[in-house]
């Protein structure tokens, strides 16, 4: 082989291991982008179609605005409600960590749909309440409700 | 611990597009160096090629359905280390005498058997979660791996006892323990991170910690001097110590222990350089590299660093080319000077796009920790990256002579298939971390409903440590 071929094959493969870097680099690109704009733009149907859990739920226009504890160890601590999920449980990767002896690590969930937000119990020890009866679906709470877990009652307000 | 939020796509097909790419570079590179025979296109060089690209596409098609949401450039980049590294060891064979052992076959079949190793671990291991429930076992097993060595078992090479023998050929279990350290780190600081953050004393701005809390730290301190002193071996020591100082300052984010770390090896540096003449030789001859005498004293000369030098200052910028230069004339070209060796063949451009290569993986570790929600996948992603980090840190300062050399191995490309094995393990860790923190949460209900006989149905895997206790 030619002098002049094995030179440029020398330079190709330094081209193509930075062709490599760059084109990591700019499917990184995306990533770069951090917090709340990156969530903008819904998918496309056909996108929507191969990955159904993309799809965006319409935001509640939930009446509940906030959870409230009433009873309990942790009596009086408020969090707003948005339109993501909140678990409830003593782990610590839970919405909100109950420090509740008789909780389980991932004890309830509560979610909202349409425009209401339905609790369901995941399989809790010691099991979920709405209004005094044990769940065994889920269920839409209704603000004013209470829901026990454990030694725990919370409620939603408006 | 911060929160990202992160893009919920899968990014599978981009992964596929950049493993093209990457395979491209791995064949290229090997093709490259076998231009000189007469034959480059022989069965080996196709078994060789054709392989990766299959276990790389048994890789992929694996994180479609298992890891759908994983990192999608941590594959393609450890693929192109690897291949490139293959290459070049493949390289350094053909300049052997022809008497000699080559390399690259046992290097090829190792790679073959991480990549399997990997892909197990994938399939074993579905959510890295369930790791934590092993913190203590992986501390009795870490202990056993490093005391392996020392046991009638191991075996000597080069004053550090190191290697087991397994019959087939040695295997270097401290590789294997950085992973079962980094997890019994990942949870115990997990667990015990409030009481370690909230007690104990303030001093000035530093808050110091209480003497109980140390003694986790004093551990892992004691280890690494073990390991200095019964395996003379400075370079994991190095990387033990450097693992958990990183992880607790990550877990506290407190200086206070930043500083008792570096004070503690301070201390055992100074030790170790009044104890063991091989440190002493090794601080010496890395001062005083051009001396003549140091140059040509054996053992513990500077001939391997300053020749690895000169192999960089022949490659230039733009390198000899793959196949043109000597790296072979540095002694353990193929695994602690194969940075030079690449160097030397693919120049300052080549070797700043595999250090670029390196970076990237590494960030991709920590973006992974950044975005996972749970403090044990945080930590043990850190800790994990870290460990890739401070090796190319070593070996890369090491063979510049920034920093005195110490023998590690460059992650993927050295020859030696426990590091590659570790290595690829700690890969698929990263990508299942990755995954967690890439999946969108879960809208609507998880399950429909649960009667008393099917209550475990579809059960989220619940800590047992964190269980009720009604």
């Amino acid at each position: 082989m030619s002098d002049l071929t094995v030179t440029l094959l020398r330079y190709g493969f330094l081209l193509l291991i930075w062709i490599l870097v760059l084109s990591v680099v700019s499917a990184l690109r995306r990533d770069l982008v951090v917090g709340l704009r990156n969530r903008t733009g819904s998918p496309t149907a056909r996108e929507a179609r191969k990955h159904p859990e993309l799809v965006e739920e319409p935001p509640a226009k939930a009446q509940a605005r906030r959870l409230i504890v009433t009873e309990g160890p942790l009596k009086g601590t408020a969090l707003d409600l948005a339109s993501s999920p909140i678990l409830l449980g003593r782990a610590q990767e839970a919405t909100l960590v109950l420090e509740d002896d008789y909780a389980s690590g991932r004890h309830a969930r509560l979610f909202p749909q349409g425009s209401r937000w339905f609790i369901e119990d995941l399989g809790s020890t010691n099991g979920t309440y709405l209004a005094g009866n044990q769940l065994t679906r889920a269920l839409p709470v209704e603000p004013g409700v209470p829901v026990r877990i454990g030694k725990t009652v919370i409620e939603l307000r408006p | 611990m911060s929160e990202v939020l992160t893009v919920p796509k899968s990014r599978r097909n981009v992964e596929a597009l950049l493993l093209v790419v990457a395979l491209t570079v791995a064949i290229g590179a090997n093709w490259l160096v076998g231009l000189d025979k007469e034959n480059p296109f022989d069965s080996a060089f196709w078994l060789q090629g054709g392989t990766l690209a299959a276990l790389a596409l048994i890789f992929h098609i694996l994180l479609r359905f298992r890891a759908k949401y994983a990192d999608p450039v941590i594959l393609p980049i450890v693929i192109a280390l690897n291949g490139i590294g293959l290459a070049m060891i493949y390289r350094l064979d053909l300049a052997l005498p022809a008497d000699a052992q080559p390399v690259a076959p046992s290097q090829f079949l190792w790679t073959t058997v991480a990549m399997g190793a990997s892909i197990a671990t994938l399939l074993v291991i579905r959510d890295h979660r369930m790791l934590r429930r092993f913190t203590y076992i992986s501390l009795i097993v870490s202990a056993v791996l490093l005391m392996l060595p020392l046991t009638p078992l191991g075996v000597e090479i080069n004053g550090a006892r190191i290697w087991i023998n397994v019959g087939v050929g040695t295997f270097q279990p401290g590789e294997v323990a950085k992973i079962t350290l980094a997890i019994f780190f990942a949870g115990y600081l997990s667990t015990n991170r409030d009481l370690i953050l909230l007690a104990g004393k303030k001093l000035g701005p530093l808050q110091l910690p209480r003497f109980r809390d140390l003694a986790p730290m004093v551990a892992a301190w004691l280890v690494s001097i073990g390991v200095l002193i019964f395996q003379r071996d400075l370079g994991s020591s190095i990387l033990f110590f450097g693992l958990f100082m990183a992880m607790i300052y990550v877990a506290t984010s407190r200086v206070s222990w930043v500083l008792i770390g570096l004070a503690m090896i301070a201390v055992g540096g100074y030790a170790a350089l009044q104890l063991f003449s091989h440190v002493a030789l090794r601080i010496d001859s890395w001062i005083n590299a051009f001396e003549p005498e140091v140059f040509n004293r054996n053992p513990g000369g500077s001939g391997q660093v300053v020749q690895g030098l000169f192999g960089l200052a022949n490659g230039g910028l733009v390198g000899t080319g793959l196949g043109q230069g000597r790296p072979d004339l540095v002694t353990y070209a193929n695994s602690d000077m194969i940075i030079t060796a690449l160097g030397e063949e693919l120049g300052l451009i080549g070797l700043f796009a595999i250090v670029l290569l390196y970076i990237l993986l590494i960030s991709r570790g920590f973006r992974a920790a950044l975005g996972t929600r749970d403090g044990f996948g945080k930590l043990l992603a850190c800790g994990l990256s870290f460990t890739i980090a401070l090796q190319c840190f070593v070996v890369i300062g090491g063979v510049t002579r920034l920093i005195p050399l110490t023998g590690l191995t460059t992650p993927f490309m050295s020859a030696g298939g426990s590091s590659l094995l570790a290595n690829w393990i700690i890969v698929a860790l990263l990508l299942l971390i990755s995954e967690t923190a890439r999946r969108p949460a879960v809208k609507g209900p998880v399950r429909e409903t649960f009667s008393e006989g099917k209550q475990n149905r579809n059960t989220p895997a619940t800590d047992p440590t964190r269980e009720v206790t009604a």
